[in-house]
């Protein structure tokens, strides 16, 4: 079974602006982006279940340069609030390291 | 603004750190000054972290640490005869940020004997102003905002439009050697030299953006602090100021990903950067070009950034290595917060309070369950958060709960467990909650509409 770990070689997430927070990853090879980087198995739903959020307000860039898939999604509550429990959002990313790759390619 | 450059011309901008305070370094800042640099440009903040200092009027880096950069930075302005241009003044950039900046700016050149001329540039908004600008409809929200009320903006302490480069640009037309500039964006400050001196649009605002963490877009963003930009009609060059250091085609083109929702679409007072086809390629071992980069003029407008203090927090720390609780944990949680809202209502009349629970060792980070089968972690820490609109509430909360957040059995029945406070009092009162509460733009006539300049001239 194949992860969103064993292909890519950073994931990184960070606040971008105080309402909005994106997601880096950083495939191991173009081979891996090519394979993965358009695939549903990355699809906006997929980010949405993983993160709890709607899938509507998801946004995806490909940066074939790179080889990075690049996800951007408004935060539930601006930075900083009443139940803030990550302000600069820097380990969101560990909940997709295993998502699943396969099932969907 | 001015002709276009002559071929083999560029304007070379010293970006000596990503932002004022984090700590200049004199042998890069000489290596820019040797290298020809016209400018030197920084930002000192912007809204990462968080939105007390906004809503406080308080800088992030300390005084001292911003007092050293100004001393080095305001040093090389008057040996070089080249302009310092800070944006984003005091992290924030409020009015307060700038005169906060002022006045070390003063200190500083009154120890080195210089007599600069200073332009401030305050970019705090008048409510009453923003106001007439909702009624004529010239504010709009961002994603994910709705729209700004009079109410909405009379809940913020303080408002701040973000400049362009344009308010810089005056400034220096008129004769600054420093200016020191409320909130701007990091890009602006950047670029307004390059763009006063006949640059390319496209080139000067995506050289700014690389440039505008400092040596974050080089291989060895840790152990320098600059670089080094030259512009001209078509494209520009990027160099670390460290010698040791040196950007490549990846380092470079990475940057654009940085703490931006879009890799390739940076919106820009008047414009928009767009970066699809930009092209970076390596043009000595340290020093990489990118061509390709595109402006696309817009309507001008000007992002605000509104913030306020909200409710106070009482919060209250315990450990826990019992392991039957620890194989229990999201039982626990429940149970023990069901627990704690009893007790807190039953003991307090003003119901308007809440309580969270943060698990550290399990799910603090994003309140979410945990994967099914994740084995119990040895001890976790468990945060307590009661929040409330007094200071006052939200302790008496802390002190309601205090006991049953101490001896909280997971099973009824049993002898009653004591967790681990690491502190007496164990309640902590932390302050306000700030937030950020604004999320619009407001058109503008003209760049400097909303915009005020003050000198301080120590040359006359």
């Amino acid at each position: 079974m194949t992860r969103l770990r064993d292909v890519s070689r950073n994931v990184r997430s960070k606040n971008a602006g105080p309402f909005w927070v994106t997601v880096d990853i950083f495939f191991k090879s173009p081979e891996d982006f090519e394979r993965y980087g358009s695939s549903a198995a990355l699809g906006s739903e997929v980010f949405a279940a993983a993160l709890g959020i709607d899938a509507a307000l998801v946004k995806r860039f490909r940066v074939p340069d790179l080889n990075v898939l690049k996800v951007s999604y408004p935060r539930e509550t601006a930075q900083g609030g009443v139940e803030e429990r990550d302000m600069h959002q820097g380990q969101q990313y560990v909940r997709l390291l295993d998502i699943e790759l396969d099932q969907h390619t | 603004m001015a002709a276009p450059l002559i071929d083999g011309d560029t304007v070379n901008v010293l970006v000596p750190v990503g932002s004022l305070g984090v700590g200049v370094r004199p042998a890069e800042v000489r290596y820019g000054i040797e290298h020809g640099a016209h400018a030197i440009a920084s930002d000192a903040g912007s809204t990462d972290s968080g939105a007390a200092y906004l809503a406080r009027g308080v800088s992030k880096n300390t005084r001292e640490a911003v007092k050293a950069d100004l001393t080095v930075l305001m040093a090389a302005q008057a040996n070089a005869g080249i302009p310092l241009l800070v944006g984003s003044c005091g992290q924030a950039g409020g009015d307060a940020g700038v005169m906060w900046t002022r006045d070390i700016a003063v200190e500083v050149a009154a120890e080195l004997g210089l007599r600069p001329r200073i332009a401030l540039l305050f970019s705090e908004q008048d409510k009453a102003v923003l106001k007439r600008k909702n009624a004529a409809a010239k504010i709009r929200p961002l994603a994910p905002a709705g729209p700004i009320t009079d109410q909405l903006i009379d809940s913020c302490d303080h408002i701040v439009a973000a400049m362009g480069p344009e308010p810089y640009v005056a400034a220096l037309q008129a004769g600054a050697d420093i200016i020191l500039g409320g909130r701007t964006t990091d890009t602006a400050v950047l670029a307004a030299v390059p763009l006063m001196r006949g640059a390319a649009p496209g080139p000067a605002w995506h050289a700014a953006k690389i440039g505008e963490c400092g040596a974050q877009c080089t291989t060895n963003n840790s152990g320098a602090a600059g670089v080094l930009l030259r512009i001209d009609g078509a494209s520009f060059d990027v160099e670390p100021l460290a010698r040791d250091n040196r950007c490549t085609p990846y380092s470079v083109s990475a940057h654009m990903l940085y703490e931006n929702s879009d890799p390739y679409l940076l919106t820009e007072p008047g414009g928009v950067l767009n970066v699809e086809g930009a092209r970076y390629s390596q043009v000595d071992e340290r020093t990489v070009r990118v061509t390709g980069s595109a402006w696309q003029p817009r309507p001008y407008t000007m992002k605000l950034e509104g913030a306020a203090a909200g409710p106070y927090q009482t919060i209250m720390l315990i450990g826990i290595q019992d392991p039957h609780v620890l194989a229990n944990l999201d039982v626990f949680h429940d149970r023990l917060l069901a627990a704690l809202y009893a007790r807190a209502r039953r003991t307090i009349s003003d119901a308007d309070f809440r309580i969270s629970l943060r698990i550290y060792g399990w799910n603090a980070l994003t309140g979410q369950p945990v994967p099914a089968g994740t084995p119990p972690p040895r001890e976790v820490g468990i945060l307590f958060v009661a929040t409330a609109a007094t200071q006052s509430l939200a302790t008496q909360v802390a002190r309601a709960c205090n006991p049953y957040f101490f001896h909280f059995p997971l099973d009824r029945g049993v002898e009653l467990p004591s967790y681990g406070f690491p502190f007496s009092p164990a309640e902590i009162e932390r302050g306000r909650v700030y937030e950020f509460r604004l999320n619009h733009v407001v058109e503008v006539d003209d760049p400097l509409e909303l915009v005020r300049t003050e000198w301080v001239d120590q040359r006359a």
